[in-house]
Protein backbone atom coordinates (compact mmCIF):
# COMPACT_ATOMS: atom_id res chain seq x y z
CA UNK A 1 0.00 0.00 0.00
CA UNK A 2 1.26 3.59 -0.92
CA UNK A 3 2.41 5.26 2.34
CA UNK A 4 1.27 8.78 0.74
CA UNK A 5 -1.50 9.45 -2.46
CA UNK A 6 -1.07 12.17 -4.84
CA UNK A 7 -4.08 14.37 -3.96
CA UNK A 8 -1.68 14.28 -0.48
CA UNK A 9 1.75 15.37 -2.14
CA UNK A 10 -0.78 18.09 -3.60
CA UNK A 11 -2.39 19.24 -0.22
CA UNK A 12 1.16 19.43 1.20
CA UNK A 13 2.98 21.35 -2.09
CA UNK A 14 -0.18 23.87 -1.13
CA UNK A 15 0.99 24.08 2.10
CA UNK A 16 5.05 24.57 1.31
CA UNK A 17 3.80 27.26 -1.02
CA UNK A 18 4.90 25.27 -4.26
CA UNK A 19 3.17 25.96 -7.41
CA UNK A 20 4.21 22.39 -8.82
CA UNK A 21 3.16 21.31 -12.04
CA UNK A 22 0.74 18.35 -12.70
CA UNK A 23 4.01 16.41 -13.73
CA UNK A 24 6.00 17.31 -10.78
CA UNK A 25 3.12 15.69 -8.93
CA UNK A 26 3.16 12.36 -10.49
CA UNK A 27 7.24 11.85 -10.03
CA UNK A 28 7.07 13.40 -6.48
CA UNK A 29 4.17 11.19 -5.53
CA UNK A 30 6.38 8.14 -6.39
CA UNK A 31 9.61 9.40 -4.99
CA UNK A 32 7.83 10.27 -1.87
CA UNK A 33 6.13 7.29 -1.08
CA UNK A 34 9.40 5.50 -1.53
CA UNK A 35 11.28 7.76 0.87
CA UNK A 36 8.40 7.37 3.36
CA UNK A 37 8.43 3.66 3.83
CA UNK A 38 12.15 3.90 4.10
CA UNK A 39 12.09 6.50 7.03
CA UNK A 40 8.88 4.76 8.58
CA UNK A 41 11.35 2.70 10.06
CA UNK A 42 12.07 4.45 12.89
CA UNK A 43 8.21 3.06 14.18
CA UNK A 44 9.88 0.04 14.64
CA UNK A 45 12.06 1.55 17.68
CA UNK A 46 10.31 0.64 20.91
CA UNK A 47 10.64 4.59 22.45
CA UNK A 48 7.71 5.27 24.13
CA UNK A 49 9.42 6.29 27.80
CA UNK A 50 12.81 7.72 26.23
CA UNK A 51 12.91 11.63 25.75
CA UNK A 52 13.12 13.73 22.65
CA UNK A 53 16.36 15.28 21.43
CA UNK A 54 15.69 18.60 19.60
CA UNK A 55 19.43 19.31 19.94
CA UNK A 56 22.85 17.90 21.37
CA UNK A 57 24.08 20.87 22.89
CA UNK A 58 22.39 20.90 26.24
CA UNK A 59 22.52 25.01 26.30
CA UNK A 60 19.11 27.32 27.61
CA UNK A 61 18.15 30.67 27.56
CA UNK A 62 21.45 32.10 25.80
CA UNK A 63 21.52 35.63 25.48
CA UNK A 64 23.87 37.77 24.36
CA UNK A 65 25.42 41.09 26.53
CA UNK A 66 23.01 43.93 26.54
CA UNK A 67 25.48 46.48 25.08
CA UNK A 68 24.13 48.31 21.86
CA UNK A 69 25.46 47.14 18.90
CA UNK A 70 25.65 48.06 15.09
CA UNK A 71 23.04 46.67 12.87
CA UNK A 72 22.26 46.79 9.12
CA UNK A 73 21.40 50.02 7.58
CA UNK A 74 18.10 50.71 5.86
CA UNK A 75 19.77 50.97 2.32
CA UNK A 76 22.07 47.35 3.24
CA UNK A 77 18.54 45.35 4.34
CA UNK A 78 16.74 46.44 1.12
CA UNK A 79 19.81 46.18 -1.16
CA UNK A 80 19.00 42.69 -1.86
CA UNK A 81 15.11 43.16 -1.91
CA UNK A 82 13.25 42.00 -5.20
CA UNK A 83 11.17 45.51 -5.28
CA UNK A 84 11.29 48.53 -2.40
CA UNK A 85 9.05 51.33 -2.35
CA UNK A 86 9.19 54.14 0.19
CA UNK A 87 12.21 52.51 1.90
CA UNK A 88 10.13 49.64 2.80
CA UNK A 89 10.29 45.52 1.04
CA UNK A 90 7.00 45.90 -1.43
CA UNK A 91 4.81 43.07 -1.46
CA UNK A 92 2.12 41.72 -3.64
CA UNK A 93 -1.38 42.67 -3.01
CA UNK A 94 -2.21 40.51 0.67
CA UNK A 95 -5.89 41.52 0.81
CA UNK A 96 -8.50 41.45 -1.70
CA UNK A 97 -9.95 44.90 -3.25
CA UNK A 98 -13.31 44.31 -1.37
CA UNK A 99 -12.18 43.17 1.78
CA UNK B 1 51.22 23.67 -12.85
CA UNK B 2 53.40 26.04 -10.90
CA UNK B 3 54.92 24.37 -7.24
CA UNK B 4 53.20 26.76 -5.11
CA UNK B 5 49.83 24.90 -6.12
CA UNK B 6 51.25 21.72 -4.37
CA UNK B 7 52.52 22.81 -1.34
CA UNK B 8 50.66 22.23 1.88
CA UNK B 9 48.83 25.34 3.69
CA UNK B 10 51.57 24.63 6.61
CA UNK B 11 54.34 25.19 3.89
CA UNK B 12 52.61 27.91 2.51
CA UNK B 13 52.12 29.96 5.67
CA UNK B 14 55.96 29.24 6.68
CA UNK B 15 57.73 30.11 3.15
CA UNK B 16 54.99 33.57 3.54
CA UNK B 17 56.70 34.05 6.74
CA UNK B 18 59.95 33.19 5.78
CA UNK B 19 60.14 35.77 3.19
CA UNK B 20 61.06 33.30 0.72
CA UNK B 21 57.72 34.36 -1.26
CA UNK B 22 54.86 36.74 -1.17
CA UNK B 23 51.16 36.22 -0.47
CA UNK B 24 50.00 38.06 -3.87
CA UNK B 25 52.38 34.93 -5.80
CA UNK B 26 51.04 32.41 -3.92
CA UNK B 27 47.43 34.12 -4.89
CA UNK B 28 48.11 34.62 -8.50
CA UNK B 29 49.27 30.84 -8.31
CA UNK B 30 46.17 29.72 -7.60
CA UNK B 31 44.23 32.04 -9.93
CA UNK B 32 45.79 30.51 -12.36
CA UNK B 33 45.22 27.25 -11.54
CA UNK B 34 41.57 27.97 -11.65
CA UNK B 35 42.22 29.85 -14.78
CA UNK B 36 44.08 26.43 -16.51
CA UNK B 37 41.77 23.83 -14.88
CA UNK B 38 38.58 24.97 -13.59
CA UNK B 39 36.67 24.73 -17.16
CA UNK B 40 37.11 20.75 -16.75
CA UNK B 41 36.06 21.05 -12.87
CA UNK B 42 33.59 23.36 -12.36
CA UNK B 43 34.76 23.73 -8.25
CA UNK B 44 33.50 27.19 -8.48
CA UNK B 45 30.55 28.96 -8.74
CA UNK B 46 32.41 32.79 -8.16
CA UNK B 47 36.32 33.49 -8.31
CA UNK B 48 36.90 36.75 -6.76
CA UNK B 49 39.78 37.62 -8.29
CA UNK B 50 40.39 40.98 -6.98
CA UNK B 51 39.17 40.63 -3.83
CA UNK B 52 42.02 37.71 -3.43
CA UNK B 53 44.81 39.57 -4.63
CA UNK B 54 44.07 42.83 -2.33
CA UNK B 55 43.85 40.61 0.79
CA UNK B 56 47.24 38.80 -0.45
CA UNK B 57 48.96 42.57 -0.81
CA UNK B 58 47.21 43.56 2.87
CA UNK B 59 49.10 40.30 3.87
CA UNK B 60 52.41 41.23 2.53
CA UNK B 61 52.06 45.01 3.83
CA UNK B 62 51.85 43.82 7.10
CA UNK B 63 55.07 41.44 6.77
CA UNK B 64 56.82 44.34 5.36
CA UNK B 65 55.67 46.40 8.71
CA UNK B 66 57.34 43.10 10.75
CA UNK B 67 54.09 42.81 12.38
CA UNK B 68 53.05 39.07 13.26
CA UNK B 69 51.44 37.42 11.18
CA UNK B 70 48.55 34.57 11.63
CA UNK B 71 49.74 30.89 11.26
CA UNK B 72 47.43 30.56 8.28
CA UNK B 73 48.33 34.28 6.96
CA UNK B 74 48.53 34.21 2.95
CA UNK B 75 46.91 31.04 1.96
CA UNK B 76 44.46 31.08 0.05
CA UNK B 77 40.89 29.85 0.97
CA UNK B 78 38.09 28.31 -1.47
CA UNK B 79 34.17 29.06 0.42
CA UNK B 80 31.17 26.84 -0.29
CA UNK B 81 28.60 28.98 -1.31
CA UNK B 82 26.16 28.49 1.49
CA UNK B 83 28.14 30.64 3.92
CA UNK B 84 27.65 34.72 3.46
CA UNK B 85 30.80 36.98 2.38
CA UNK B 86 29.83 40.56 2.26
CA UNK B 87 29.50 41.89 -1.10
CA UNK B 88 30.56 38.59 -2.84
CA UNK B 89 27.24 36.79 -4.55
CA UNK B 90 26.35 33.98 -2.14
CA UNK B 91 23.49 31.63 -3.94
CA UNK B 92 23.63 28.65 -1.59
CA UNK B 93 23.72 26.37 -5.06
CA UNK B 94 20.42 27.62 -5.70
CA UNK B 95 18.48 30.00 -8.66
CA UNK B 96 16.09 31.52 -6.07
CA UNK B 97 19.53 33.51 -4.39
CA UNK B 98 21.08 34.26 -7.85
CA UNK B 99 22.69 37.43 -7.92
CA UNK B 100 22.24 37.83 -4.18
CA UNK B 101 24.92 39.77 -2.69
CA UNK B 102 24.99 39.73 1.05
CA UNK B 103 25.39 42.72 3.46
CA UNK B 104 27.33 41.05 5.98
CA UNK B 105 29.98 38.45 6.52
CA UNK B 106 29.21 35.18 7.94
CA UNK B 107 31.53 34.71 11.32
CA UNK B 108 33.38 31.75 9.59
CA UNK B 109 34.67 34.06 6.69
CA UNK B 110 35.16 36.97 8.92
CA UNK B 111 37.26 34.80 11.20
CA UNK B 112 39.31 34.01 7.63
CA UNK B 113 39.69 37.12 6.98
CA UNK B 114 41.11 37.92 10.08
CA UNK B 115 43.78 35.26 9.98
CA UNK B 116 45.10 36.48 7.28
CA UNK B 117 44.15 34.08 4.60
CA UNK B 118 43.05 34.57 1.04
CA UNK B 119 39.50 33.56 0.18
CA UNK B 120 39.62 32.94 -3.18
CA UNK B 121 36.26 32.57 -4.10
CA UNK B 122 33.00 30.05 -3.87
CA UNK B 123 32.84 26.89 -4.46
CA UNK B 124 29.75 24.51 -6.06
CA UNK B 125 27.43 22.79 -3.69
CA UNK B 126 24.11 20.64 -4.06
CA UNK B 127 21.35 23.41 -3.75
CA UNK B 128 20.96 24.18 0.38
CA UNK B 129 23.42 21.69 0.35
CA UNK B 130 20.86 18.98 0.00
CA UNK B 131 22.65 15.79 -1.67
CA UNK B 132 25.60 13.80 -1.99
CA UNK B 133 27.18 14.70 -5.78
CA UNK B 134 26.43 18.11 -6.45
CA UNK B 135 24.05 17.49 -9.29
CA UNK B 136 21.15 19.24 -7.36
CA UNK B 137 23.35 22.67 -8.23
CA UNK B 138 21.20 24.67 -9.58
CA UNK B 139 24.98 25.88 -11.74
CA UNK B 140 25.51 22.63 -13.38
CA UNK B 141 27.71 20.29 -11.37
CA UNK B 142 31.00 19.60 -10.29
CA UNK B 143 33.75 16.99 -11.85
CA UNK B 144 35.76 14.95 -9.77
CA UNK B 145 39.72 15.49 -10.89
CA UNK B 146 39.88 11.71 -10.21
CA UNK B 147 37.42 11.42 -13.28
CA UNK B 148 35.47 14.18 -14.51
CA UNK B 149 32.97 11.61 -15.49
CA UNK B 150 31.81 10.83 -11.77
CA UNK B 151 30.49 13.00 -8.88
CA UNK B 152 32.76 15.15 -6.13
CA UNK B 153 30.47 13.98 -3.65
CA UNK B 154 28.25 16.24 -1.74
CA UNK B 155 26.64 18.71 -0.81
CA UNK B 156 30.09 20.08 -0.79
CA UNK B 157 31.63 18.75 -3.76
CA UNK B 158 32.97 22.30 -4.76
CA UNK B 159 35.35 22.48 -1.86
CA UNK B 160 36.55 18.90 -1.97
CA UNK B 161 36.96 18.79 -5.62
CA UNK B 162 39.12 22.45 -5.74
CA UNK B 163 41.43 21.47 -2.87
CA UNK B 164 41.88 17.85 -4.82
CA UNK B 165 42.35 19.82 -8.74
CA UNK B 166 44.98 22.01 -6.78
CA UNK B 167 42.72 24.98 -7.41
CA UNK B 168 43.52 25.89 -3.39
CA UNK B 169 45.41 24.13 -0.64
CA UNK B 170 42.37 24.67 1.43
CA UNK B 171 38.51 25.18 1.73
CA UNK B 172 35.65 25.62 3.96
CA UNK B 173 32.68 22.97 3.92
CA UNK B 174 29.45 22.18 6.06
CA UNK B 175 27.91 18.78 7.26
CA UNK B 176 24.76 18.61 8.33
CA UNK B 177 24.50 14.75 7.57
CA UNK B 178 28.30 14.09 5.91
CA UNK B 179 28.70 16.59 3.33
CA UNK B 180 32.56 17.44 4.21
CA UNK B 181 32.90 14.07 4.68
CA UNK B 182 31.51 12.20 1.77
CA UNK B 183 33.03 15.07 -0.65
CA UNK B 184 36.31 14.18 0.80
CA UNK B 185 36.40 10.32 0.86
CA UNK B 186 35.27 10.78 -3.01
CA UNK B 187 38.13 13.17 -3.91
CA UNK B 188 41.03 11.58 -2.31
CA UNK B 189 41.13 14.54 0.68
CA UNK B 190 40.69 15.20 4.04
CA UNK B 191 37.19 16.77 5.59
CA UNK B 192 36.44 17.15 9.16
CA UNK B 193 33.29 17.77 10.48
CA UNK B 194 33.80 19.79 14.34
CA UNK B 195 31.83 19.08 17.14
CA UNK B 196 28.11 20.63 16.15
CA UNK B 197 28.45 24.12 18.06
CA UNK B 198 32.02 24.16 18.34
CA UNK B 199 31.73 26.47 14.96
CA UNK B 200 29.90 28.76 14.12
CA UNK B 201 26.26 28.53 12.49
CA UNK B 202 26.16 32.43 12.10
CA UNK B 203 25.94 33.42 8.50
CA UNK B 204 25.43 29.61 7.26
CA UNK B 205 22.66 29.77 5.35
CA UNK B 206 20.23 26.84 7.54
CA UNK B 207 19.09 23.70 6.12
CA UNK B 208 18.78 21.69 9.73
CA UNK B 209 19.93 24.39 11.95
CA UNK B 210 20.09 21.71 14.96
CA UNK B 211 22.52 19.45 12.43
CA UNK B 212 24.32 22.36 10.52
CA UNK B 213 28.38 22.80 11.13
CA UNK B 214 30.97 23.79 9.05
CA UNK B 215 34.94 22.40 9.04
CA UNK B 216 37.83 22.38 7.07
CA UNK B 217 38.69 20.65 4.12
CA UNK B 218 42.39 19.86 3.18
CA UNK B 219 44.73 17.82 1.51
CA UNK B 220 46.21 17.22 5.03
CA UNK B 221 44.89 16.52 8.38
CA UNK B 222 47.82 19.12 9.34
CA UNK B 223 46.43 21.85 7.04
CA UNK B 224 42.64 20.97 8.09
CA UNK B 225 43.36 20.85 12.26
CA UNK B 226 45.29 24.52 11.12
CA UNK B 227 41.93 25.73 9.69
CA UNK B 228 39.60 23.87 11.99
CA UNK B 229 41.75 26.39 14.95
CA UNK B 230 41.69 29.35 12.75
CA UNK B 231 37.46 29.21 11.99
CA UNK B 232 36.20 27.62 15.35
CA UNK B 233 35.61 29.02 18.75
CA UNK B 234 32.43 30.22 20.92
CA UNK B 235 30.79 32.79 18.90
CA UNK B 236 27.64 35.01 20.71
CA UNK B 237 26.13 35.69 17.62
CA UNK B 238 25.22 31.46 17.40
CA UNK B 239 22.98 30.89 20.68
CA UNK B 240 23.97 26.96 20.14
CA UNK B 241 27.87 27.77 20.00
CA UNK B 242 29.14 26.13 22.71
CA UNK B 243 31.20 28.23 25.04
CA UNK B 244 34.24 26.48 25.49
CA UNK B 245 37.87 26.47 24.39
CA UNK B 246 38.73 24.91 21.28
CA UNK B 247 39.88 21.22 21.10
CA UNK B 248 43.92 21.28 20.60
CA UNK B 249 43.44 19.85 17.41
CA UNK B 250 46.69 20.86 15.85
CA UNK B 251 49.18 19.59 18.79
CA UNK B 252 47.23 16.69 18.07
CA UNK B 253 47.70 15.96 14.56
CA UNK B 254 51.26 16.46 15.33
CA UNK B 255 51.59 14.00 17.68
CA UNK B 256 49.78 11.69 15.58
CA UNK B 257 52.36 11.97 12.66
CA UNK B 258 54.87 10.74 14.62
CA UNK B 259 52.69 7.52 13.89
CA UNK B 260 52.59 6.26 17.75
CA UNK B 261 49.49 5.30 18.60
CA UNK B 262 49.57 3.16 21.47
CA UNK B 263 47.27 2.48 23.55
CA UNK B 264 44.35 3.77 21.66
CA UNK B 265 41.31 2.21 20.89
CA UNK B 266 39.58 1.97 18.38
CA UNK B 267 35.96 0.92 18.52
CA UNK B 268 34.33 -1.25 15.34
CA UNK B 269 30.50 -0.42 15.33
CA UNK B 270 29.25 -4.34 14.64
CA UNK B 271 26.55 -3.10 12.80
CA UNK B 272 28.70 -1.16 10.32
CA UNK B 273 31.25 -3.73 10.31
CA UNK B 274 28.56 -6.27 8.84
CA UNK B 275 29.66 -4.56 5.96
CA UNK B 276 26.28 -4.26 4.59
CA UNK B 277 25.90 -1.19 2.20
CA UNK B 278 29.45 -0.79 1.74
CA UNK B 279 31.27 -2.39 -1.48
CA UNK B 280 33.73 -4.81 -1.42
CA UNK B 281 36.38 -2.65 -2.62
CA UNK B 282 35.77 0.09 -0.13
CA UNK B 283 35.99 -2.72 2.91
CA UNK B 284 39.43 -4.00 1.63
CA UNK B 285 40.66 -0.64 1.98
CA UNK B 286 38.83 -0.40 5.34
CA UNK B 287 40.06 -3.21 6.46
CA UNK B 288 43.77 -2.78 5.23
CA UNK B 289 43.56 0.95 6.91
CA UNK B 290 42.76 -1.16 10.16
CA UNK B 291 46.02 -3.18 9.99
CA UNK B 292 48.03 -0.35 9.61
CA UNK B 293 46.58 1.34 12.41
CA UNK B 294 47.07 -1.72 14.62
CA UNK B 295 50.88 -1.49 13.59
CA UNK B 296 51.29 1.60 14.92
CA UNK B 297 49.64 0.48 18.31
CA UNK B 298 46.28 0.85 18.30
CA UNK B 299 43.93 -1.44 19.46
CA UNK B 300 40.95 -2.92 17.98
CA UNK B 301 37.26 -3.05 20.62
CA UNK B 302 34.15 -4.19 18.57
CA UNK B 303 31.07 -2.24 20.29
CA UNK B 304 27.70 -2.54 19.94
CA UNK B 305 25.42 0.32 18.36
CA UNK B 306 22.01 -0.96 18.39
CA UNK B 307 20.52 1.91 16.81
CA UNK B 308 23.19 2.81 14.48
CA UNK B 309 20.65 1.17 11.77
CA UNK B 310 18.24 3.91 12.17
CA UNK B 311 19.97 6.89 11.64
CA UNK B 312 18.91 7.31 8.07
CA UNK B 313 15.41 7.32 8.49
CA UNK B 314 15.55 9.32 11.49
CA UNK B 315 18.04 11.81 9.77
CA UNK B 316 15.77 12.30 6.63
CA UNK B 317 12.57 13.11 8.92
CA UNK B 318 14.63 15.77 11.35
CA UNK B 319 16.56 17.13 8.79
CA UNK B 320 13.46 17.92 5.93
CA UNK B 321 11.36 19.14 9.01
CA UNK B 322 14.12 21.72 9.84
CA UNK B 323 14.58 22.55 6.45
CA UNK B 324 10.67 23.00 5.55
CA UNK B 325 10.51 25.49 8.26
CA UNK B 326 13.95 26.94 7.62
CA UNK B 327 13.39 27.59 3.82
CA UNK B 328 9.87 29.33 4.67
CA UNK B 329 12.48 32.29 4.32
CA UNK B 330 12.46 32.12 0.82
CA UNK B 331 9.11 34.06 0.23
CA UNK B 332 10.15 36.60 -2.68
CA UNK B 333 10.34 39.47 -0.31
CA UNK B 334 13.45 40.26 1.23
CA UNK B 335 15.59 39.28 -0.81
CA UNK B 336 16.36 37.07 -4.42
CA UNK B 337 14.00 36.09 -6.82
CA UNK B 338 10.12 36.97 -7.44
CA UNK B 339 8.36 35.51 -10.13
CA UNK B 340 4.96 36.50 -11.43
CA UNK B 341 4.29 39.81 -9.74
CA UNK B 342 2.01 41.29 -12.35
CA UNK B 343 0.22 43.39 -10.37
CA UNK B 344 -3.07 41.47 -10.18
CA UNK B 345 -1.66 38.11 -8.16
CA UNK B 346 -2.11 37.67 -4.48
CA UNK B 347 1.49 37.65 -2.25
CA UNK B 348 0.64 34.02 -2.19
CA UNK B 349 0.41 33.31 -5.68
CA UNK B 350 3.56 35.53 -6.27
CA UNK B 351 5.17 33.31 -3.64
CA UNK B 352 4.32 30.06 -4.62
CA UNK B 353 5.14 30.72 -8.12
CA UNK B 354 8.46 32.40 -6.81
CA UNK B 355 9.30 29.40 -4.85
CA UNK B 356 8.34 26.91 -7.48
CA UNK B 357 10.73 28.87 -10.30
CA UNK B 358 13.71 29.32 -7.81
CA UNK B 359 13.96 25.28 -5.96
CA UNK B 360 15.26 22.66 -7.24
CA UNK B 361 13.53 18.82 -7.40
CA UNK B 362 15.74 17.92 -4.05
CA UNK B 363 14.55 20.70 -1.94
CA UNK B 364 10.98 20.53 -3.13
CA UNK B 365 11.47 16.99 -1.97
CA UNK B 366 12.42 17.59 1.21
CA UNK B 367 9.99 20.83 1.78
CA UNK B 368 7.42 18.42 1.11
CA UNK B 369 8.61 15.40 3.03
CA UNK B 370 9.26 17.89 6.32
CA UNK B 371 5.85 19.54 6.12
CA UNK B 372 4.46 16.10 5.74
CA UNK B 373 6.66 14.94 8.96
CA UNK B 374 5.49 17.84 10.81
CA UNK B 375 1.71 17.81 9.95
CA UNK B 376 -0.31 17.18 13.02
CA UNK B 377 -1.87 13.42 13.09
CA UNK B 378 1.57 12.44 11.90
CA UNK B 379 4.10 14.39 14.21
CA UNK B 380 3.79 12.22 16.60
CA UNK B 381 5.07 8.98 14.54
CA UNK B 382 7.53 10.88 11.90
CA UNK B 383 9.28 14.16 13.75
CA UNK B 384 8.69 13.03 17.57
CA UNK B 385 9.29 9.25 16.94
CA UNK B 386 12.76 10.35 14.94
CA UNK B 387 13.59 12.84 18.08
CA UNK B 388 13.52 9.87 20.33
CA UNK B 389 15.56 7.44 18.16
CA UNK B 390 18.04 10.70 18.02
CA UNK B 391 18.01 9.99 22.13
CA UNK B 392 18.77 6.28 21.44
CA UNK B 393 21.57 7.09 19.23
CA UNK B 394 23.28 9.61 21.49
CA UNK B 395 22.88 6.89 24.27
CA UNK B 396 24.51 4.60 21.62
CA UNK B 397 27.84 6.59 21.32
CA UNK B 398 28.11 7.47 25.03
CA UNK B 399 27.81 3.82 25.96
CA UNK B 400 30.81 3.07 23.26
CA UNK B 401 33.33 5.74 24.20
CA UNK B 402 33.09 4.47 27.39
CA UNK B 403 34.99 1.49 26.10
CA UNK B 404 36.87 3.11 23.17
CA UNK B 405 38.60 6.15 22.45
CA UNK B 406 37.68 6.91 18.96
CA UNK B 407 34.85 4.91 16.62
CA UNK B 408 36.23 3.99 12.82
CA UNK B 409 34.02 3.15 9.67
CA UNK B 410 34.45 3.84 5.87
CA UNK B 411 33.15 7.09 5.29
CA UNK B 412 30.52 6.22 2.68
CA UNK B 413 29.33 2.90 1.50
CA UNK B 414 30.41 3.78 -2.50
CA UNK B 415 33.35 5.12 -3.93
CA UNK B 416 32.62 8.22 -6.41
CA UNK B 417 29.76 6.76 -8.67
CA UNK B 418 28.90 8.29 -12.73
CA UNK B 419 26.93 11.07 -12.88
CA UNK B 420 23.10 10.13 -13.25
CA UNK B 421 23.40 6.84 -11.45
CA UNK B 422 21.55 7.71 -8.69
CA UNK B 423 19.19 10.74 -9.27
CA UNK B 424 15.97 9.07 -10.62
CA UNK B 425 15.66 7.28 -7.00
CA UNK B 426 16.43 9.86 -4.54
CA UNK B 427 16.94 6.86 -1.57
CA UNK B 428 19.79 5.49 -3.43
CA UNK B 429 21.49 9.12 -2.89
CA UNK B 430 20.67 9.11 0.61
CA UNK B 431 22.76 5.63 1.72
CA UNK B 432 25.87 8.12 0.17
CA UNK B 433 25.69 9.34 4.08
CA UNK B 434 24.41 5.50 5.74
CA UNK B 435 27.91 6.10 7.83
CA UNK B 436 28.09 9.98 8.22
CA UNK B 437 24.85 10.62 9.79
CA UNK B 438 25.12 9.08 13.04
CA UNK B 439 27.67 11.48 14.46
CA UNK B 440 25.52 14.07 13.07
CA UNK B 441 22.19 13.08 14.62
CA UNK B 442 25.04 12.85 18.21
CA UNK B 443 26.48 16.30 17.49
CA UNK B 444 30.01 14.72 17.54
CA UNK B 445 33.08 15.27 15.62
CA UNK B 446 33.85 13.16 12.46
CA UNK B 447 37.17 13.11 9.94
CA UNK B 448 37.59 11.32 7.11
CA UNK B 449 40.84 10.64 5.58
CA UNK B 450 42.56 9.00 2.58
CA UNK B 451 42.96 5.09 3.28
CA UNK B 452 42.96 4.05 -0.24
CA UNK B 453 42.26 3.13 -4.01
CA UNK B 454 39.58 1.11 -4.80
CA UNK B 455 39.32 0.35 -8.70
CA UNK B 456 41.37 3.36 -9.02
CA UNK B 457 39.57 5.81 -7.40
CA UNK B 458 40.10 7.33 -3.54
CA UNK B 459 38.37 5.34 -0.50
CA UNK B 460 37.88 7.12 2.53
CA UNK B 461 38.16 6.54 6.11
CA UNK B 462 35.88 8.01 9.24
CA UNK B 463 37.06 8.03 12.29
CA UNK B 464 34.33 9.59 15.29
CA UNK B 465 35.33 11.06 18.63
CA UNK B 466 33.23 12.48 21.50
CA UNK B 467 32.11 15.68 21.99
CA UNK B 468 34.65 18.52 22.06
CA UNK B 469 37.41 16.10 22.00
CA UNK B 470 37.92 16.31 18.17
CA UNK B 471 41.64 16.41 18.89
CA UNK B 472 41.05 12.51 19.20
CA UNK B 473 40.19 12.69 16.04
CA UNK B 474 43.41 14.50 14.67
CA UNK B 475 45.78 12.33 16.11
CA UNK B 476 44.25 9.35 14.74
CA UNK B 477 43.93 10.79 11.38
CA UNK B 478 47.22 11.96 11.12
CA UNK B 479 48.51 8.71 12.42
CA UNK B 480 47.14 6.71 9.86
CA UNK B 481 48.47 9.35 7.33
CA UNK B 482 51.93 8.99 8.18
CA UNK B 483 51.09 5.30 7.49
CA UNK B 484 49.47 5.51 3.98
CA UNK B 485 49.99 8.76 2.50
CA UNK B 486 48.47 11.36 0.70
CA UNK B 487 46.61 10.25 -2.73
CA UNK B 488 47.46 12.44 -5.81
CA UNK B 489 44.86 12.36 -8.38
CA UNK B 490 45.63 12.39 -12.61
CA UNK B 491 46.77 15.17 -14.04
CA UNK B 492 44.28 17.34 -15.60
CA UNK B 493 46.46 19.00 -18.29
CA UNK B 494 46.47 18.29 -21.51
Amino acid sequence: MAAISRDEVAHLARLSRLAVTEQELDTFAGQLDVILQAVARVGEVAAADIPPTSHSVPLTNVLREDVVINCLTREEALAGAPDVEEDRFRVPRILDEEA
Amino acid sequence: MSDLTKLTAAEIAKRISDGDVSAEEVTRAHLDRIAAVDGKVHAFLHVDADGAIAAAREVDAKRARKETLGPLAGVPVAVKDVLTTKGVPTTAGSKILEGWRPPYDSTVVERLRDAGTVILGKTNMDEFAMGSSTEYSAYGPTNNPWDLGRIPGGSGGGSAAAIAAYEAPLAIGTDTGGSIRQPGAVTGTVGSKPTYGGTSRYGLIAFSSSLDTPGPCARTVLDAALLHEVMAGHDWRDSTSIPQPVPPVVEAARRGMTGDLTGVKLGLVTQFDAGEGAEPGVMAAFHDALAALTKLGAELVEVSAPHFQYALPAYYLIAPSECSSNLARFDGVRYGLRVGDDGNRSLEEVMSLTREAGFGPEVKRRIMLGTYALSSGYYDAYYGQAQKVRTLITQDFNQAFEQVDVLVSPTTPFVAFPFGSRTSDPYQMYLADLFTIPTNLYGGPGISVPCGLSDGLPVGFQIMAPTMADDRMYRVAAALESAVGTLTPPSLEG
